[in-house]
């Protein structure tokens, strides 16, 4: 667990908060994708998912150290990603619902890296304008990455959406599956409002331009329930992020300040 | 006892009948996804060179593949692909008409002129 200073820093000041979110955004999708590690349906692509996975744990990384440093320097208590990342639990993870649920299968998995790469890909971009020099060096190193991930989850939701009549299926089942989860990630909360305040309606409406564009080239239908679920941001999380956890920080729970 | 032998040349044969007995319904070669052959050309390279193979649906995918396969370490600037089944090579057993006739002929080789300065890359 972290100490409990640390805790009470993290809830009292918005910037941690939203790096955190960043953070957690990039490292449970991250694991999610390289659950797949060895697993793909093909050598080539179990190899470009697992590329993928490797790109967003970099951007988890980058993002868990400028944290680490700013709470060691308002706290004086020393503090590393390693500790954000593994010994806070279920309720302070601030990543949306989106990122944690099961992969299900290959047309879930890269329908839910499509349009959750997509919105990091218009966030990055303007926070490639942010006042704050390292989140602003951070997202002009990401969204080269991210550039790639939404073309290359963009391909497969085109390739199986346009494709037979099984991957159809699939993806319709996908999108019906997913498509609740995705407002919570349009809606910024209190701790993103004064990093992104002004540009989050932008953010939205390239986020659905995107994805309506490739829906119709996909010849699939763009759900119309708007109703969505939400909650991850603030830490109400549905049951599978407790399992991903358990899984994930397993090491660092057993064996404290274990390295390599 | 009957021995089953079969040639494969490079190329012609797909995953499923690498580990010789495995043979599982998804690897039915119908369905296999088609070979490609990758070309690269590194940063200080002037020209491609072969990199390896690898298996797409189409040369979108395939450019995508090789990027995801041999590129992670910052080996290539440039991609060629194509599909193997284009690649025409030439026959191992008229090796011997093919090329044995230059073995002696060294007359052939530049050695024998004097280069102007301003040739580069021979």
């Amino acid at each position: 667990m972290l100490q409990q200073s640390i805790k009470s820093y993290i809830q009292q000041d918005l910037q941690t908060q939203y790096l955190l979110h960043l953070a957690d955004n990039a490292l449970i999708l991250s694991h999610r994708n390289s659950q797949w590690c060895g697993h793909g349906p093909i050598l080539e692509q179990d190899i470009a998912l697992t590329n993928i996975a490797l790109d967003q744990l970099g951007q988890a990384r980058n993002l868990y150290q400028y944290a680490a440093l700013l709470i060691t320097e308002k706290t004086g208590i020393a503090t590393t990603e390693d500790q954000l990342a593994y010994l806070r639990d279920v309720g302070e993870f601030k990543n949306c619902l989106l990122a944690e649920l099961p992969n299900g299968d290959w047309g879930q998995t890269v329908l839910r890296n499509f349009l959750m790469g997509s919105y990091q890909f218009f966030l990055y971009q303007e926070l490639q304008q942010s006042a704050i020099g390292q989140l602003k060096a951070i997202a002009e190193k990401s969204i080269k990455e991210i550039t790639y991930h939404v073309r290359w989850s963009a391909d497969w939701v085109l390739r199986l959406g346009d494709g037979t009549a099984e991957s159809k299926g699939r993806m319709v089942q996908a999108l019906e599956l997913l498509w609740a989860y995705t407002g919570e990630m349009l809606e910024p909360c209190d701790y993103e409002l004064p990093f992104i305040a002004t540009q989050s309606s932008f953010i939205k409406a390239a986020w659905e331009a995107k994805i309506a564009s490739v829906f119709s080239e996909a010849s699939l239908v763009h759900p119309t329930n708007e109703w969505m679920q939400s909650g991850g941001k603030k830490g109400i999380h549905t049951e599978h992020l407790g399992y991903l956890l358990a899984e994930m920080q397993f090491l660092q729970r057993a064996y404290p300040g274990l390295e390599w | 006892m009957r021995l089953y032998l079969q040639k494969n040349h490079y190329g012609d044969y797909g995953d499923g009948h690498a580990g010789g007995l495995e043979q599982d319904a998804h690897q039915d070669p119908q369905k296999q996804w088609p070979l490609w052959e990758v070309f690269m050309r590194s940063k200080q390279g002037l020209d491609h060179k072969h990199a390896g193979s690898l298996h797409a649906v189409d040369a979108t995918m395939a450019l995508e593949n090789a990027r995801d396969v041999y590129t992670r370490r910052k080996e290539g600037v440039s991609i060629w692909v194509v599909e193997s089944k284009h690649i025409h090579a030439s026959d191992p057993n008229a090796a011997a008409e093919f090329f044995e006739p230059a073995n002696d002929k060294i007359y052939r080789h530049p050695s024998f002129y004097d280069l102007p300065d301003s040739l580069k890359h021979m």
